[in-house]
């Protein structure tokens, strides 16, 4: 029996724990380390449970975006739409900007939806609260990589150059993952509280498709030039899209500030959601 | 060196009684929390104190039986110390690792097979790879699934999956172990290995113990805090804890049951209980009772039983015969001496008796020849808080001296 001295001692008081930022700090790093192992077990749960009950399996991870891809295709191809031209053949333009979306649109709404999930869990239980983002996050890590894949074929398919730009585009698309995951992160205390925001994130990410340079190329006349710049996804999904593509970054500080903010944004957000926790805990039922 | 393995201060918890209200609360407390306010102590507008002001210390070895109504703030209770919700006052101190034995198999999926949720269970209550590694066998072992082990969770039976989910539990190895109601699950058989499972715990741990079960109390706990819409009304020895509890919650249904023959109507009422040194092995009771009957009958005889929490028999007293005469009222004393009990709770109960004339050659008071005119249930409660835990009960025929007077 070990020592009672030596055991490791957990104070609770209802001080804010942003008084003491260093013991937060410390706190938050060690039960990411700790949560790595936790998280990869329940993205290993999630993820096996999920393909032994569904046929059609990981092509989940690209069907929409593939779906959607080919209406923009077909639409822009029967000049139902004019969405402009681009430097590229639409179909890769339009089929890597749905892939890149989805992404976008898995990130913003993983985190809600897995401490949603994970709520009876969370309400009885102790474990490291930051496991079930960082295996939401793993989550869409994989469902990223199959998407690559897609995105290889759909470049070959159209004889297009396979060059460094792809290789380089992975951190070019974590950066996407992190924008998407910081406001998803963000707004997870109080989605778990209100389920308002679980219902208007679903509209608020459909209608933010809408003012993406998704499927159309980024529109250069003002007021319509906003789109590119107010909006965060634009430098990113453009930028992503740019390097898979051209293995170029056209604006590389405006890509490179979106992404740094992105990066402390999901800091933010994370200390957001630890100190809000025990406080989400006490007032939702199991 | 100090043992103390758990230390709450002054601790208190606001609720809210209104959802609408609460959520809105909710955000308050969120933004201050970030801002790095400070909490308000006052309670808001339908607020009230779940738990109040609660203090205690626990060391290794002890058992801390939480007991209360619903309601009393005991789960809150649980939860502040187990870090799910932070107090709105005080200040909690735990060392070492908390297990708890509540929400047995959380997050359990019933797709993946049973080897798989170990995993997965075990790695949320905090276990690392290495050492659910090291624990699987043991744990398949002890839940006893056998082959169905890799088969889905789903098409467990709810016996095998609380089964496993307290072998998982139960591997944990705490330095504080948290128990809300849930002590042993499964058949006899197992639940009687869960019980030992948890004797084996409780040396190595502090336990605290939620429940409504005094028996379990009584037979568990070294100590009792007794909550009461929030706050703690006692806090010491168990037995002054139960009772505490048990005058709490407004008199028993003492309405003694009774199954009477009707042509000799007695009953038995206002029995007094006094326990005489129960604190050691051997204790002995005082039990006093009014009777009266409607007619007059001779050679009956009073047997006193006591009863388990189970409604065993555990110990039968038969008293000298009675000479009793209708309409008059009698006061009876009976002293059960050199009674050995496990700690526990009993009831009492009384049936009255004529012994028949034996058949030649067998002993005379041999209960094959006993007639029971009369049973009585409910009639009273002990406490039996010997200090030795004895692991069973003279289930024998005791000794008893009865006395009985006219009283008009």
């Amino acid at each position: 029996m070990q020592p009672v001295d030596t055991l490791p001692k957990t104070v609770y008081t209802p001080e804010s724990q942003m008084h003491s930022p260093a013991k937060l700090a410390k706190a938050m790093w060690n039960d990411l380390k700790d949560s790595r192992e936790l998280a990869w077990r329940l993205f290993v749960r999630d993820f096996s449970a999920r393909y032994r009950q569904s046929f059609l399996g990981i092509f989940w991870a690209f069907l929409p975006a593939l779906l959607s891809g080919l209406v923009f295709i077909f639409l822009q191809a029967k000049n139902v739409v004019n969405l402009g031209s681009v430097d590229i053949p639409y179909p890769v333009f339009v089929i890597i900007g749905t892939t890149l979306w989805q992404t976008f649109s898995e990130s913003i709404s993983g985190p809600l939806k897995a401490v949603h999930d994970g709520k009876s869990m969370l309400a009885k239980i102790n474990f490291p609260r930051e496991a079930l983002v960082v295996a939401a996050l793993y989550e869409v890590l994989f469902s990223v990589a199959i998407k690559y894949v897609v995105i290889v074929a759909v470049l070959l398919f159209f004889k297009m150059p396979l060059g460094l730009g792809l290789i380089y585009s992975i951190p070019a698309v974590l950066s996407l993952i992190f924008l998407g995951m910081a406001l998803g992160l963000f707004l997870t205390p109080i989605g778990m509280l209100y389920s308002d925001i679980g219902s208007a994130l679903t509209i608020f990410i459909q209608f933010w498709f809408l003012v993406t340079p998704v499927v159309y190329a980024p529109p250069h006349s003002f007021p319509y030039s906003l789109i590119a710049t107010l909006n965060p996804v634009s430098p990113l999904l453009v930028g992503t899209r740019d390097l898979m593509t051209k293995g170029i970054i056209l604006d590389t500080t405006l890509f490179m500030s979106v992404s740094a903010c992105s990066v402390i944004g999901l800091f933010v957000a994370w200390v957001v959601y630890r100190v809000s926790m025990p406080i989400i805990i006490e007032r939702i039922s199991s | 060196m100090s043992d103390v393995l758990v230390s709450v201060e002054n601790v208190g918890k606001k609720f809210c009684r209104s959802l609408k209200k609460s959520l809105w609360y909710g955000v308050q407390d969120m933004a201050g929390e970030i801002l790095g306010c400070c909490r308000e102590h006052d309670l808001r507008a339908d607020e009230f104190w779940a738990v109040k002001d609660v203090s205690f210390e626990l060391k290794r070895g002890e058992c801390l039986g939480l007991i209360g109504r619903n309601g009393a703030g005991k789960t809150t209770l649980l939860r502040l110390l187990n870090g799910l919700i932070k107090p709105d006052h005080g200040r909690i101190e735990v060392r070492g690792r908390v297990g708890a034995l509540i929400a047995l198999g959380a997050g359990f999926n019933p797709i993946l097979t049973g080897r798989e949720n170990i995993y997965v269970n075990a790695s949320v209550l905090g276990l690392k790879k290495k050492e659910i590694d090291n624990k699987i066998d043991e744990i398949i072992d002890f839940s006893e699934i056998g082959e169905f082990i890799d088969s889905p969770v789903q098409n467990y039976s709810s016996g095998m999956n609380v089964r496993l989910g307290f072998g998982i539990a139960a591997s944990l190895d705490p330095d504080i172990l948290i128990l809300d109601e849930v002590l042993a699950v499964g058949d006899i058989r197992f639940r009687a290995k869960c019980y030992n499972k948890l004797q084996s715990m409780f040396d190595r741990c502090a336990v605290i113990l939620v429940s409504h079960n005094t028996e379990d109390v009584a037979r568990l706990c070294t100590r009792v805090n007794l909550l009461e819409h929030g706050g703690s009304q006692y806090l010491g020895p168990v037995e002054g804890g139960i009772r505490r509890y048990l005058e709490a919650n407004g008199p028993m249904d003492n309405k003694a049951l009774i199954v009477a023959a009707d042509y000799l109507d007695i009953t038995v009422t206002n029995v007094v209980v006094d326990i005489e040194s129960a604190s050691k092995n051997v204790g002995s009771i005082k039990i006093q009772a009014h009777i009266t009957a409607k007619y007059t009958t001779s050679e009956i005889r009073l047997v006193w039983c006591l009863l388990d929490s189970e409604g065993r028999n555990v110990c039968v007293s038969v008293a000298s015969p009675l000479d009793i005469i209708a309409q008059r009222s009698y006061s009876l004393l009976s002293e059960l001496s050199e009674l050995r009990l496990c700690r526990g709770i009993y009831q009492i109960a009384a049936n009255i008796i004529r012994v028949n004339p034996a058949p030649s050659g067998q002993y005379p008071e041999y209960p094959d020849n006993w007639e029971l005119l009369a049973s009585f249930r409910n009639l009273g409660q002990i406490i039996w808080n010997s200090q030795k835990i004895i692991p069973f009960g003279s289930n024998v025929f005791m000794p008893s001296e009865t006395t009985l007077h006219d009283i008009g």
